[in-house]
């Protein structure tokens, strides 16, 4: 037994064992994203993780934002917290955005009220795609002229609705430019929603291909009395696990936000009821305060 | 005859040895460092393009604040001037003039938003308040943009460095590490002083 293939069937372990471990580590990778903070969960356009909006109001507010989501295709979030975990809002703000895919994938055309009671701080944030017409300027008026004098005064759900206006107004204007490239971010969503089949990769039937033909050469070798190798084809099957792993995660950049399930289901993105996130980036947009 | 046909065999190994091994996810990574740092550069381009109007507006109000005006003004000069193309992002010297020189503009943009506290007419120009919401806006972009670059960097130095791709980034690529923003300056953070 002591002939070259023997001494090749022993490296050939050693390398399955070290890609074993690498195919692990990639896992390891895909699963756990670098965030150190964490987020409540995103339930609906409403999330009061922080109670301080009563029952009734919660459902009239909730209508109204789906109701604007229904009407101009952007999504608008009113979130309540109960800790930034010591985090500037700002720093919160945005990164919660990107947690929840606030708005579509490249149209970016979401934006978060976010409060924080406890801290005493107020935020508007707004996604990449809204900063146009949702400008700094106005989240600050928005920010000082309808939040704070209405918390300040304690009436915390009558300052959301009328923040919450307020920035509905605005979004609610015509913006031709925005509007062409949102409009195919919703051909896009819906029709990734619709069809449970997302079609097959083009870099998986690749990497079939070159597995058949390399286990039918094996068949043939070996059928024409050449040494069986056991085990041999365990590196050529991890490293196809690992190019397919590598070749879906690595395009996308962001887009972990689409991960929230349509739990509205039916009618799309512009179709009324809770979609959960589309995709949608934030880039430290909008403006904050405290009371 | 039995080697050739191992040649033959081991042609499929090597092409997926290489696709392992980051022939495609190193140019990938670098690519999309290069990306974020454009975004760091609009971004800062943009606080560049606030100040003449913000320079303007507390002129009108303070106009004996002459000295940290003209501070504001000359950093902003100096600051446009120095650019680091998206080739040049390995290149540590060229990364520490840019930062530098931002850095510089930050701290005297911070004298200026403090000398306006000592004008309550100023607080209330609608105008002003305006900028300031703006700039503020700005400075909280930059601050994602540069951490999103800094992730980047992050993924691709380590990408670099790391086996199996170390050796396709040395022998295919001779791939350099990317300089990441470090902390800004010393004294950044602390308040400015206010000088009369």
């Amino acid at each position: 037994m002591e002939t070259p293939a023997f001494a090749g069937v022993t490296t050939g372990a050693g390398v399955t064992k070290w890609l074993a471990g690498l195919v692990l580590a990639l896992l390891a990778l895909v699963a756990s994203p670098a965030c150190a903070l964490t987020f409540p969960a995103f339930t609906g356009l409403v999330v009061d993780q922080a109670n301080i909006i009563p029952a009734d109001r919660k459902a009239a507010l909730t209508q109204k934002l789906e109701a604007f989501q229904q009407k101009t295709h952007r999504q608008l979030v009113v979130a309540t917290v109960s800790s930034l975990e010591g985090d500037d809002i700002a720093d919160y703000g945005y990164q919660l955005g990107r947690a929840w895919g606030v708005g579509l994938k490249d149209a970016n055309n979401g934006a978060i009220l976010l409060i924080a009671p406890n801290e005493r701080k107020m935020r508007v944030e707004v996604g990449y795609g809204l900063e146009g017409v949702l400008t700094d300027a106005y989240s600050s008026v928005v920010v000082n002229s309808k939040l704070r004098p209405a918390f300040r005064a304690g009436d915390m759900p009558g300052g959301i609705d009328a923040g919450t206006d307020a920035i509905i107004e605005v979004l609610s204007l015509p913006d031709d430019q925005a509007r062409a490239k949102q409009d195919a971010a919703v051909a896009a969503w819906d029709k990734q929603h619709k069809s449970s089949n997302q079609g097959v990769p083009g870099a998986l039937i690749f990497w079939l291909i070159v597995i058949a033909w390399v286990v039918i050469a094996g068949f043939i070798r070996s059928a024409r009395g050449g040494r069986r190798y056991g085990g041999s084809n365990w590196p050529i099957w991890l490293w196809a696990i690992d190019s397919v792993l590598d070749s879906r995660s690595g395009g996308g950049g962001w887009s972990s936000g689409g991960g929230s399930s349509d739990s509205g289901g039916g009618g799309g993105w512009g179709g009324g009821g809770f979609t959960g996130g589309g995709g949608g980036s934030f880039g430290g947009g909008g403006a904050s305060g405290s009371w | 005859m039995m080697l050739r046909r191992r040649l033959a065999l081991s042609a499929p190994f090597a092409a997926l040895l290489l696709a392992g091994c980051g022939v495609n996810t190193i140019p990938t990574a670098e690519e999309n460092a290069k990306a974020k740092w454009a975004d760091v550069q609009n971004q800062y381009q943009r606080r560049a393009d606030l100040i003449p109007n913000l320079v303007a507006t507390v002129k009108g109000y303070a106009a004996h604040e002459q000295s940290t005006l003209t501070a504001v003004v000359d950093a902003r000069a100096k600051a446009t001037q120095v650019t680091v193309s998206a080739d040049d992002i390995s290149d540590p010297d060229k990364m520490k003039k840019f930062q530098d020189a931002q850095n510089q503009l930050s701290g005297a943009l911070g004298r200026l938003l403090a000398v306006n506290e000592a004008y309550p007419q100023l607080q209330a120009d609608q105008n002003f308040l305006a900028l300031q919401s703006q700039l503020e806006g700005t400075e909280n972009r930059i601050a994602v943009a540069r951490s999103d670059y800094n992730s980047a960097v992050q993924a691709y130095n380590t990408r670099i460095r790391t086996f199996p791709d170390s050796i396709t980034a040395k022998v295919v690529y001779g791939a350099k590490p990317i300089t990441p923003f470090t902390a800004t300056a010393p004294n950044a953070e602390a308040a400015p002083t206010v000088k009369f």
